[in-house]
């Protein structure tokens, strides 16, 4: 396996946790509610998806742990921001702190333990073909379905009606209530996903970007993808060019460190927070594209008037 | 038909008992599309609507008539389904229906336009349009729909366009044509020409006879008379919550139907002997301004000039640049160059607003709330606010404030604007809308200012405010003042103003002298026509 490979393969790795988290930010923000959880909601993914693991010993049943354990968690945040209509920034504030100290209790007999790694992909053949073989067919599983999760949120979020409706709610709930549009159901279908979203990047981190369980391993990668969700101005393809940028620069940095090249490691390290904070400022500058899809009531609660 | 009128000044059972004896002679016509009986909504112990009696029939525009507060935007939420009444029942083709959601009452045929638009601005026209329309339609037919429609019915539209750029009236067509799609039987316009010019209103006019001409029904609630009286057949007019009377609006008067909503007769501003006009005050030289933010207007060298004793008025349709040119020259936002305001000969571009207010200046912006005033303080703070600058007497030179002198301005406003509040010295979001109004204006009235600029300055106001307001900007005129009052209510300016002038996608005409400006050419002008009369962008 050549060294450029092997570089192209760890950048995806790191990637895929934050396009799949921010994602389901999106939909979250795109229907006006804005969850600050992103954090606490992949450390408790991240978690749950290992004990899941551990205790079954498939990685799958792990996975699956860790996508529930995720929207069990947004539901918590549903029912006070969009039953309750307490303040989102407040209530997901709180559930960051919460799923930070939540994960550790769930994890402390874990710490140490052996962890169980989701098999690569293998296909005979296809996977074997030199250069791009391993890139294209030989990856982690949950690296297609951030993939797949791409194109599926793009589609729908632009070409279904739902997904309209989607839009429009995060436009203006007040709006779409006086056209009859369930609001609230929406809303929590939206949560929901976002959740089992960021449940699903947490036990990326656990089972194959580092498999095992490490208290805080998510390393503020939840704060990365609410911001990688604004500097993309809501765009999922913006999404995926920051995720990948992000996952470059932190692999590219790591290298340099190891060369050894005269610049403060502690500069290197910073630098791929600074670089995709950076670019995506400039391709988001364009204010009238950002303005148009910037959910006007993000972040408005919801009372309906009876 | 009705011959005359019934009115009940009454309040009570002899009121009631009246309105039941015409529902009965309406109901043996037959063809009674909607009969509301007894509908009452309760806001906490506020009876929003009070025993409301309202029938509708077949192929005929019926106007409610009240003002602000009377509770007919209760009303027609409840006919709408998005609100629940209290107490009372709605008839729907003589079946008692309950109406629990906005979709179901779409699906019976009742159709809304809004007010204020229910329109998502990041969204087209189209996608607008089709997130009304029901499921089973494909999103790629709705804009070849859409387009059909709007040509059937004069009403021009591009379904592609984003309805963040579109003008105010180019959004309601969106919202007609929103609402035709859903073929409703009956069609409830909410002030729809508030935010038209005359012609445009004109041509809403010829939809609406064409859709009553296929015999669909039209609720249309208004406060403007001379339309109800020209395209309305019936109306049904609400004071307090109740209705106080049915009518024909064709016998009527405009002053007598302004009676009946108002209880009281109502006072036109008398302007007073125009006297000769001083030396300019208010001057603004070549002012052009680039959009805030996507949705805003430039404004394109716009020049004006006010004399001492001059009220001069700026007409337009809402969003063509009057916030703009009202920001600059309150100081809200800065100028490049100072010549461009200036306030009693002095350069004033590069000062702020109360630097302004030093000069002699006072401001009264559009939103009452929030902008206007805080909402969450006392209406003594609120006059502390905007005049510790300017007034010694409230603020001494020690920095320490002396309340008992503000409070006593804020009584003294009070009395001399007649403004109605609870307790002595309310929350300003208290008040009322037209009474926090009076407060807002005598606040900069009672510094006698020798500039005053009023954006809206009677938006959202009761009859009997709005009168109160408009006289008290005519006398500060007389007495001297430069006035300038930008105001989307033309009735008012042609009540109030010396001359308008009108303000089209950020330029401003040249002002016309109300001896010679008449409602035609000023509303040419907000359409877009040039001075010399001849149409360019009206559409």
């Amino acid at each position: 396996m050549g060294l450029a490979e092997s570089i192209l393969l760890t950048i995806a790795t790191a990637a895929t946790p934050l396009l799949i988290a921010a994602l389901g930010e999106l939909v979250v923000e795109r229907s006006g509610v804005l969850n600050l959880g992103v954090e606490g909601m992949m450390v408790i993914g991240a978690v749950c998806g290992f004990a899941g693991a551990a205790l079954s010993g498939s990685p799958w049943i792990g996975v699956l742990c860790g996508v529930l354990a995720g929207a069990l968690f947004s539901l918590l945040f549903g029912v006070l921001t969009i039953t309750v209509a307490t303040n989102q920034v407040a209530t997901g504030l709180s559930l960051t702190l919460l799923g930070l100290g939540l994960s550790g209790l769930i994890g402390e007999s874990f710490v140490g333990s052996p962890g169980l790694r989701l098999p690569n992909l293998y296909v005979p053949g296809l996977t074997d073909i030199p250069l791009v073989g391993r890139l294209l067919f030989g990856q982690d599983p949950i690296f297609y379905i951030s993939i797949l999760l791409l194109i599926g949120v793009s589609w729908f979020l632009f070409r279904t009606r739902t997904g309209l409706t989607l839009r429009a709610i995060g436009d203006s709930h007040a709006s779409a209530h006086a056209l009859g549009i369930e609001v609230v159901a929406y809303r929590y279908a939206a949560v929901l996903f976002g959740g089992a979203c960021a449940g699903l990047a947490g036990a990326h981190l656990s089972l194959v970007y580092t498999p095992q369980w490490v208290e805080n391993m998510t390393a503020g990668r939840g704060w990365i993808a609410l911001a990688l969700v604004v500097f993309a101005s809501w765009r999922p393809m913006r999404i995926l060019f920051g995720a990948y940028l992000f996952g470059a620069v932190s692999i590219g940095q790591l290298h340099a460190q190891a060369l050894g090249v005269g610049i403060p490691s502690q500069f290197l390290s910073a630098l791929p927070y600074l670089a995709t904070v950076v670019v995506l400022v400039i391709i988001s500058r364009n204010r009238r594209l950002t303005m148009m899809n910037t959910p006007a009531s993000l972040g408005q609660p919801f009372v309906p008037e009876r | 038909m009705f011959q005359g009128c019934h009115k009940n000044r009454q309040t009570g059972l002899g009121e009631q008992q009246g309105l039941q004896g015409l529902d009965a002679r309406v109901s043996s016509q037959g063809d009674r599309l909607l009969q509301v009986e007894g509908l009452t909504k309760l806001f906490g112990t506020l009876r929003a609507c009070d025993g409301v009696n309202l029938d509708i029939a077949r192929g005929e525009i019926h106007a409610l008539l009240g003002e602000n507060g009377a509770g007919k935007s209760t009303l027609v939420k409840m006919l709408f389904g998005s609100l629940e009444p209290n107490v009372g029942t709605i008839l729907w083709n003589n079946q008692n229906v309950r109406l629990t959601n906005p979709a179901e009452a779409r699906k019976l045929g009742i159709g809304m336009v809004f007010q204020h638009f229910s329109l998502f601005e990041a969204l087209t026209a189209a996608e607008n349009i089709a997130l009304s329309l029901d499921a089973t339609t494909p999103l790629r037919a709705t804009a070849d729909r859409a387009r059909e429609l709007s040509s059937a019915y004069g009403l021009p539209l591009d379904p592609n366009a984003l309805v963040g750029d579109l003008s105010v009236g180019e959004r309601q067509r969106i919202e007609i044509i929103r609402c035709l799609l859903q073929q409703p039987e009956l069609i409830i316009l909410d002030e729809p020409t508030s935010v038209l010019t005359p012609q445009e209103a004109d041509k809403l006019f010829e939809t609406l006879e064409r859709l009553r001409a296929e015999g669909k029904s039209i609720l249309y609630i208004s406060h403007r008379l001379e339309e109800v009286k020209r395209i309305c057949d019936r109306a049904t007019v609400m004071r307090h919550g109740k209705v106080v009377a049915h009518c024909d609006p064709r016998q009527e008067t405009a002053a007598s139907l302004a009676r009946m909503m108002v209880g009281a007769d109502v006072k036109i501003a008398s302007r007073g002997e125009g006297t000769t006009a001083g030396e300019p005050r208010l001057v603004v030289r070549n002012l052009s301004r680039k959009p805030a933010n996507p949705f805003a207007t430039a404004l394109k060298n716009v020049s004006l000039s006010v004399r001492g004793g001059e009220l001069i008025g700026i007409a337009g349709v809402a969003g063509n640049g009057q916030s703009e040119l009202f920001e600059a020259i309150s100081g809200e936002v800065l100028q490049d160059q100072a010549e461009t305001v200036s306030i009693r000969s002095r350069p004033a571009g590069r000062i702020g607003i109360s630097e302004r207010r030093r000069l002699g200046a006072a401001f009264v912006p559009e939103e009452r709330l929030g902008h206007a005033a805080a909402p969450r303080m006392t209406l003594s703070e609120n006059l502390l606010l905007a005049r510790h600058h300017t007034d010694r007497t409230f603020a001494g030179k020690s920095g320490l404030l002396h309340f008992g002198a503000v409070k006593r301005a804020a009584q003294r406003i009070s009395q001399a604007m007649d403004v109605r509040k609870s307790g002595d010295d309310p929350e300003a979001s208290a008040l009322s809308g037209g009474n926090l109004q009076k407060f807002i204006i005598g606040r900069e009235l009672d510094r006698q200012p020798a500039v005053m600029v009023v954006n809206q300055p009677t938006w959202g106001v009761d009859a009997g405010a709005a009168a109160r307001i408009r006289q008290a900007l005519v006398e500060l005129a007389r007495a001297g003042s430069a006035v300038l009052v930008i105001s989307q209510d033309l009735d008012e300016l042609f009540e109030i103003s010396d001359a308008i002038a009108v303000m089209h996608h950020g330029e401003l005409s040249a002002p016309i002298p109300i001896a010679e400006a008449s409602f035609e050419r000023i509303g040419l002008l907000m359409g877009g026509a040039d001075a010399s009369g001849h149409a360019t962008a009206a559409a």
